[in-house]
């Protein structure tokens, strides 16, 4: 097995929709992703999870020939990238990171427009502009120009369009980085009906609790790698533990004794986590505080933070 | 540099959808955009009929006496093609790319880079046309226009415009940021505007001045559009014509390759 990635394929048996291998690439000397391997089953929301610069956006971009790979082989729908670009992008929806509505036009216009740039024919167009506009929760705003729109609203609108060719293939970039709760849970709402519907789905997100809400399988990406993946829960259940204690506030003493009785644990800042094996997670947390001064200590689930922690040593929100 | 060949294979019919996107917009303000060609030869008609024509008289061109007026009106359509295609791949492109990020949504979909850059091309050789078309109506109103021959002037807007539409996306290119526009603007477009024989012909420039004229484009656009608006067939013509073509294909090629180097990371 050549890579976490390849061996946690949820459906090994299915043709991959993306299939990468060695996927590299360099901006100077900068290494931005290093010898990736990846596949993406038909139907699974498979997220990457790491920090900005991990190289999450990289990743995307090459897969629908945006940056060009250093090295490496992609197919994606089973065809050679280079060769079947076009192909492969008119079955393709893209939601990037940035802002990239159409100003010069309002809602309904962004969706046309770029409905004809996939060569669509007005008579199928409209009324998929209308299905989304509907889907999205947009049909209030169809004639609104793209600057009266909340950044909520204005994600909304690209996922829609992103979506107006019907991809087989969806890559959200960060799809609610700078979002409300509010909007972001309408976003993930969407995402999951999505995901129900059967669309494969590949998303970036640096928080945690997206990764966890959406997706069926999560890469943890840092410095260019994949350094483990698998669905959440299992590598919550692989490096963390299923209850954790969590301490701030304590004396470096109390570090010491974790350490001492070699139960697992990291620290991030002002925060000491510790991972009892299963059962043991109530009776570490009396036997801590009765030891030290504590100021805040609580007993948790484990979760994809922790597993980030345990992994690269250092908090996703560093 | 990516080669020629490659570029030039990336590019489909697929550059008219954007073309389109760039119609749409254009129309959707269409009035706003009209009145600029309209007003911008009655000003200058006015500056150069009622004043510098005062002081002129009557102008020699190819052997022939001309009024000052009926000298100048093709060089001021000459001059709106290269303004209007120039700034349109320049300021405009580098809007759409930069702050708009147009380029990376359409990107996204099976277009190709050469396909976006091929669009913004065509629309701004196409604002080139509609605005010498626009002067040519204003110009035949004052009656200085000679028939059929001044039809002429459409297509060869059309071939001056895909050359400075192509010569502003090289700027694109390499501007790093918009003010740096300053720079080739003054450099290159306001000298091509003031000595390429628009305003006076180049004969009365000292010899190496008229040698350095006769290599700027404008100044081959600017004397193909004169021998159209006063119905003179000249021999110096298809030379003329050949040399644009030269350099447009030049401009076009340098435009992608400079584009891709660019925008491609």
């Amino acid at each position: 097995m050549s890579s976490p990635a390849a061996g946690n394929d949820p459906r090994p048996d299915a043709a991959p929709v993306v299939h990468a291998r060695g996927l590299h690439k360099r901006f100077g000397s900068l290494v931005a992703v290093e010898r990736v391997d990846l596949d993406v089953a038909p139907a699974e929301c498979l997220g990457f999870l790491g920090p900005n610069g991990a190289g999450k956006t990289t990743t995307v971009r090459m897969l629908y020939g945006h940056t060009p790979a250093t090295a490496g082989e992609i197919q994606v729908f089973g065809l050679d990238l280079a060769e079947h670009l076009r192909a492969i992008k008119a079955s393709i929806g893209v939601v990037s990171q940035e802002d990239n509505l159409d100003p010069d036009f309002t809602v309904l216009q962004n969706l046309l427009v770029h409905g004809r740039y996939f060569g669509l024919k007005r008579r199928h167009l409209l009324p998929r502009a209308e299905e989304l506009l509907g889907f999205l929760q947009l049909e209030e705003r169809r004639h609104a120009r793209i600057r009266e729109l909340s950044g909520g609203l204005k994600r909304r609108l690209v996922i829609a369009r992103a979506l107006i060719n019907a991809p087989k293939l969806l890559l959200l970039d960060e799809p609610t980085t700078g979002l409300d709760p509010q909007a972001r849970q309408a976003i993930w709402e969407r995402i999951r009906a999505l995901r129900r519907a059967g669309t494969t789905i590949l998303l970036t997100t640096h928080y945690m609790e997206e990764a966890a809400q959406l997706c069926t399988r999560v890469l943890i990406m840092d410095h260019g790698r994949i350094l483990d993946g698998g669905p959440p829960q299992d590598l919550v259940a692989r490096h963390a533990a299923p209850h954790v204690v969590e301490l701030t506030g304590h004396p470096r003493e109390a570090v010491d004794f974790v350490a001492g009785c070699e139960w697992p644990h990291e620290e991030a800042g002002d925060r000491l986590l510790v991972y009892p094996s299963n059962g043991q997670a109530e009776g570490v947390l009396r036997e801590i505080c009765s030891r030290f001064p504590i100021e805040r200590a609580i007993l948790r689930h484990g979760s994809l933070e922790d597993v980030f922690l345990r992994l690269t040593g250092h908090a996703l929100r560093d | 540099m990516p080669d020629a060949l490659g570029l030039l294979r990336n590019i489909s019919w697929r550059a008219w959808r954007v073309w389109h996107r760039d119609l749409l917009v254009y129309r959707a303000t269409w009035w706003t955009n009209l009145l600029p060609p309209m007003l911008e030869p009655i000003l200058y008609f006015f500056a150069f009929g009622a004043g510098v024509g005062m002081l002129v008289g009557r102008v020699l061109w190819e052997g022939r006496e001309v009024s000052y007026l009926e000298f100048v009106a093709p060089g001021l359509v000459s001059v709106s093609v290269m303004f209007s295609a120039v700034f349109e791949t320049s300021y405009g492109s580098f809007v759409r790319m930069y702050y708009q990020k147009t380029f990376d949504a359409i990107l996204a979909t099976p277009l190709s880079l050469e396909d976006v850059l091929v669009g913004e091309i065509l629309w701004g050789a196409t604002k080139s046309v509609l605005s010498a078309a626009v002067m040519a109506a204003v110009i035949a109103a004052f009656g200085l226009l000679v028939w059929p021959s001044s039809l002429w002037l459409l297509p060869l807007s059309a071939v001056g415009g895909l050359l400075f539409a192509s010569l502003g996306l090289c700027f694109t290119a390499v501007c790093p940021t918009i003010d740096a526009f300053n720079l080739p603007t003054f450099l290159l477009i306001m000298p091509m505007f003031l000595f390429s024989g628009t305003f006076f012909p180049l004969e009365v420039l000292p010899g190496w001045a008229q040698v350095v004229g006769w290599g700027l484009p404008l100044t081959h656009l600017a004397s193909l559009l004169r021998a159209s608006t006063l119905g003179v067939a000249a021999p110096v013509l298809l030379p003329s014509l050949a040399y644009l073509a030269a350099v447009n294909a030049v401009l076009f090629v340098l435009a992608l390759a400079l584009m891709r180097r660019r925008l491609v990371r």
